[in-house]
């Protein structure tokens, strides 16, 4: 199939724009990473710069590739990443407008290639739980119910790829940030930094200039992954709970 | 008292004052409806004006109500700077604008809705609340064994007189149905900030609150309307 493709070119000649390109002999057993593959070797064979975006595993587990199309992050497949998408969505003559995410915190590097790392330190701001080394300890030595488990594994699931962010009318990373709050708060494991980890990584979230939460919904009905508004909900809780019952710590200072 | 600061200019306590806020104004809604009603008592608003004395004049009443516009004027200055400052956190928007599945008009238009209800409320007050408190209203309307025989301030009227203009009525309909798209989204949303979202109360939350967002607003409009056509 033929294609007009409409892509945000940033970088070098070009100032930030829209560039028209036709792309001819699209398969639809490609995906759409490998549409714009093709793209970049006619660009390439035709001495031109190719088109910059980000991929990584294409098996749609490793949150490196982005994209909006047609307005919306990774595209119109539901919980699908862009690199999961594939051309039988599109026909012949199409227009396939492609942008890179937006947020203030997400600046972009070059055309569709925007910088994540906000979202690395608000994970260094608290996502983690402190273990000593040694031996390992017996699997079966904290009992966690199949429930508990279930829960955190769907806020786990969340692959910090920042659609959220790019889906959010105010510029969020909510979604993300209780994702991988409430992925540790629900486990036993968890619970011993639970208050100081909530507290540093929204005080990292706020800090990266990301916009506040207004409950649209945009990031849930976006998410690769179907990461659910629970899991904001959970984090506002732990938050409040810890700024108003523990005692005074330094928010945001480790790792900001 | 840091911390107090911390938490309350944190991005998930200014949606926590927004959440609060919005909640005690939605109890406050009705209060003001259940009040209203008072207007359709036909006697010659005997039952509305012994209403707005006492709402006037109980102390704990008073009270209250000065906390109403306290949280009237936190909830407005709060979520307009909200609004900016989330614009300001999106900076440049998509070429192509769509609405994800599941996403209401009037989440992504909040700040909108709610400038618009502050233009209602502006009108509103200027019309009745500003009227009379300062407006010179005599206290002259006597009602047997009520206020030890004193006089009090004729609302009734004042409201009667308003209700036989139309452009009063279209302009009153037009801000009920700006309240109803703000509360469709906002009363969910101030249970998901202060964290409740469970699936035994979620579904019950949503559903009263759609229904909520569509009967205060509409009992607020059809009073001025039945006035207008039985007076």
């Amino acid at each position: 199939m033929k294609l007009n493709l409409k892509i945000w070119r940033q970088g070098g000649k070009y100032k930030g724009e829209l560039v028209n390109y036709q792309l001819d002999g699209v398969n639809e057993h490609m995906s759409f990473l490998e549409m714009l593959d093709v793209l970049n070797e006619e660009l390439v064979s035709k001495k031109e710069e190719p088109v910059a975006f980000e991929h990584d595993c294409r098996e749609g587990i490793c949150g490196t590739c982005s994209l909006v199309i047609n307005g919306r992050p990774h595209g119109p497949w539901k919980a699908t990443t862009t690199c999961q998408l594939h051309m039988r969505e599109y026909k012949d003559g199409d227009t396939i407008v492609i942008e890179p995410f937006r947020a203030k915190a997400f600046p972009v590097i070059k055309d569709l290639v925007v910088d994540r790392s906000s979202f690395d330190r608000i994970i260094q701001a608290g996502g983690y739980i402190s273990v000593s080394t040694g031996q390992a300890q017996d699997g079966n030595a904290i009992p966690v119910g199949k429930d508990t488990a279930a829960s955190a594994m769907n806020a786990a699931e969340c692959i910090g790829c920042g659609a959220c962010a790019a889906a959010c009318p105010n510029g969020s990373a909510m979604l993300f940030t209780g994702a991988k709050v409430s992925h540790l708060a629900r486990l036993p494991q968890g619970r011993p930094e639970a208050a100081k980890r909530v507290q540093a990584m929204v005080a990292q979230h706020d800090t990266e200039g990301f916009g506040n939460c207004t409950n649209i919904g945009a990031c849930e009905a976006e998410c690769p992954k179907g990461i659910s508004l629970d899991n904001i909900a959970l984090m506002n809780r732990e938050y409040t709970a810890a700024s108003f019952t523990e005692r005074p710590v330094t928010v945001g200072a480790e790792g900001a | 008292m840091a911390w107090l600061t911390n938490y309350l200019t944190s991005s998930i306590g200014r949606k926590l004052t927004m959440s609060l806020t919005g909640l005690f104004l939605i109890l406050f809604l009705v209060v003001h409806l259940l009040g209203n009603f008072q207007l359709l008592k036909d006697d010659g608003g005997e039952a509305f004006n012994k209403y707005t004395y006492f709402m006037t004049h109980f102390p704990l009443i008073k009270m209250i109500s000065y906390g109403l516009y306290l949280f009237i004027i936190i909830h407005t200055i709060q979520g307009l700077m909200l609004a900016a400052a989330n614009r300001k956190a999106k900076g440049q928007g998509y070429a192509v604008k769509t609405t994800p599945p599941g996403v209401t008009w009037a989440s992504n238009n909040m700040a909108l809705l709610g400038t618009l209800i502050l233009a209602f409320l502006i009108i509103h007050m200027a019309q009745f609340w500003g009227q009379m408190h300062f407006g010179g209203m005599p206290e002259s309307t006597v009602y047997p064994n009520f206020n030890e025989g004193k006089g009090v301030k004729d609302l009734y009227a004042l409201v009667a007189e308003a209700f036989t203009s139309p452009v009063v009525i279209a302009i009153y309909t037009i801000g009920q149905v700006v309240l109803a798209f703000h509360l469709w989204h906002g009363f969910q949303s101030a249970f998901q900030t202060l964290g409740v979202n469970h699936p035994k109360y979620t579904p019950f939350i949503k559903g009263f609150g759609k229904a909520f967002a569509i009967l205060v607003p509409l009992g607020f409009a059809v009073i001025p309307i039945i006035f207008y056509l039985t007076h």
